[in-house]
């Protein structure tokens, strides 16, 4: 009986093949934790005996979310993730000096490899998908259980097998596709199930593309997105130092799907998700039409952080200037992303243009810090979530877009289609 | 073991309850329970602290719990005195973080017929819920076997310690 790829790493990790349905008890290759999250898996850590990490170099702990410390209860919070990382010679510990967001870091520094089982205690850990892996966001008692033990309890998902299909058009991007799809399925389309991402537009999707497009899985109730290795998985990987030997598994041809999703790709505008779900998903045309005003555009996330983000943003703000009544603000993905964007001259561009460019952090997404929108403010967001009080205020409004149209917007003032 | 009912007056939600609305990112500058708690479901409903007594029930419509993992929000579901959430279906992680916390969460297909103020008691151990305030009782989804072992194990952590122990 054929397998999906998810189905042939988790039989890879358990020694003998499985299917979807089934309950495994498989090995956790990496476990990730940030300064919100890790707190009360150390607590749950330390209350049950244990004395050491079931697998100390599969663990990393990434400060990202209010750090540097937002204020003086998140000092304390990060105090104690960095206490455990010293007692416990941590080697992944990742703080205010080599930093970035946890799902643009951890690929960066080779941490994460095609065929590995992943888990952190953060829902947008379905990001690492993109790189024919299994990931997938726990709770914090669930990372404890991984730090304890080395492994966990997973129900096989049933995969979504995602067809998509001709070249994108130069400003539609992985996180147009994404929200295309959540459009068509909904919040809780692909609950407890796996988007397996396929098809001909694959080869036209950058990296950065496919960390967008598995990152939002989560938004459309997904356990975990995934794309299979190729060349442009092997590139990516080409210069990192990789902490395991890459496994690549492909999905049989007779594998079982529970339902088959077909996108024409060619033929996709960029869509905006308007408040408050993601899958309020609109074309970007239709945008235009409303004249939407905005009083700040931000780019940056586990999204939407990375250098194709700041590339493209600094190609449109050239030489032009941020609306007055508006606010941009770019926060790079990582330390490596803002060093390798400054070199290329991108945030010259962006400062120069009146952009504010911040540390890495998850602060303005989630309503942290670093962007928070006041009473009644209107945002347009590259972020991945646009429920109600979500980057501030409860009265505030944030629409979700790419990073092309979030940089556009940011010099007309409304939301605009940057083709 | 048989288990007592859980009886108490139902607070009602809609479809897609999100765990920014059930606990807002500002807040998770702390785990703290009790300080989580004072702001539970803060941004679906601002009064729901003041109006809510311990004991109480959460009724919502599809996908409770979706967006993030954080476990702060059964955490502060739980430390507010809520005594059990009822819904058609919940969020994957939320889901487990709820089973992992110890707060008792119910798939009723039928949950959109109880209102807001009805008086509701869920019998664990007859697998049902009936609504007093209307006299009907419906099935609630059958905890899944795997799941039901691990709470008769006394959930997740003491699954682990068990194994601690079993390796001195």
């Amino acid at each position: 009986m054929g397998q999906t790829i998810t189905e042939k790493i988790f039989s890879e990790h358990v020694g003998h093949d499985v299917y979807a349905g089934e309950i495994v008890r498989s090995p956790i290759d990496m476990v990730i934790g940030n300064d919100i999250t890790t707190p009360i898996s150390i607590k749950a850590f330390e209350e049950s005996g244990a004395a050491s990490l079931a697998n100390p170099d599969g663990f990393s702990i990434v400060l990202d979310h209010f750090i540097p410390a937002k204020d003086i209860a998140s000092a304390n919070q990060a105090r104690i993730s960095r206490d455990f990382a010293k007692k416990h010679n941590l080697k992944n510990f990742f703080d205010e000096k080599d930093m970035g967001i946890e799902h643009a870091l951890l690929p960066e520094k080779g941490l994460v490899v095609p065929g590995d089982v992943i888990i952190g205690a953060d829902s947008h850990t379905c990001t690492h998908g993109a790189l024919g892996a299994f990931s997938t966001g726990m709770g914090s008692t669930d990372l404890a259980f991984a730090m304890i033990t080395g492994g966990n309890w997973f129900k096989v998902p049933e995969s979504i097998k995602v067809v998509l299909s001709g070249k994108p058009g130069k400003y539609t991007t992985g996180k147009d596709i994404i929200l295309e799809i959540i459009r068509m399925i909904g919040v809780d389309g692909a609950l407890y199930k796996t988007l397996e991402f396929t098809g001909s537009t694959i080869e036209h999707l950058s990296m950065d593309d496919r960390f967008s497009m598995c990152n939002m899985a989560i938004e459309a109730g997904a356990k975990s997105g995934i794309v299979a290795y190729d060349d442009i998985t092997k590139e990516f990987l080409s210069d990192k130092d990789l902490a395991r030997e890459p496994r690549i598994h492909y999905s049989d041809d007779d594998a079982s799907y529970s339902q088959i999703l077909e996108i024409d790709v060619a033929n996709l505008d960029p869509v905006i998700a308007y408040p408050f779900l993601p899958s309020n998903g609109h074309s970007v045309v239709q945008a235009v039409a409303d004249k939407i005003k905005v009083d700040q555009a931000f780019i940056g996330s586990c999204t939407n952080g990375r250098l194709a983000d700041l590339k493209v943003a600094a190609e449109i703000l050239k030489g032009k200037k941020v609306h007055p009544d508006v606010r941009l603000i770019v926060t790079p993905g990582t330390q490596k992303i803002l060093r390798e964007a400054n070199h290329l001259g991108y945030i010259d561009i962006i400062v120069d243009a009146g952009g504010v460019v911040s540390n890495p952090t998850c602060g303005a997404c989630l309503g942290g810090y670093m962007g928070i929108l006041g009473d009644g403010e209107v945002a347009i967001s590259t972020t991945n979530r646009n429920f109600v009080g979500r980057m501030g205020s409860r009265s505030s409004k944030v629409y979700l877009a790419n990073s092309a149209v979030a940089a556009i917007s940011a010099i007309t003032g409304y939301i605009t289609d940057p083709r | 073991m048989q288990k007592a009912n859980i009886n108490g007056k139902v607070w009602r939600f809609g479809k897609d309850i999100d765990t920014d609305l059930i606990i807002a990112a500002r807040y998770l500058n702390t785990s703290v329970p009790e300080e989580l708690a004072k702001h539970v479901m803060e941004d679906a409903d601002p009064e729901f602290v003041n109006k809510m007594t311990p004991g109480d029930i959460i009724v919502a419509d599809e996908n409770f719990g979706c967006g993030s993992s954080r476990e702060h929000a059964p955490i502060a579901l739980k430390a507010a005195g809520v005594a059990a959430i009822v819904a058609p279906t919940f969020a994957r992680i939320f889901y487990r973080n709820a089973f992992n916390m110890g707060l008792p969460i119910f798939e009723l297909k039928e949950a959109s017929e109880i209102k807001e103020g009805d008086e509701i008691s869920i019998d664990m151990n007859a697998g049902t819920i009936t609504n007093k305030t209307t006299g009907k009782t419906y099935n609630f989804t059958p905890i899944p076997e795997f799941m039901q072992e691990l709470i008769d194990a006394g959930g997740l952590m003491n699954f682990a310690q068990n194994e601690i122990e079993g390796k001195k």
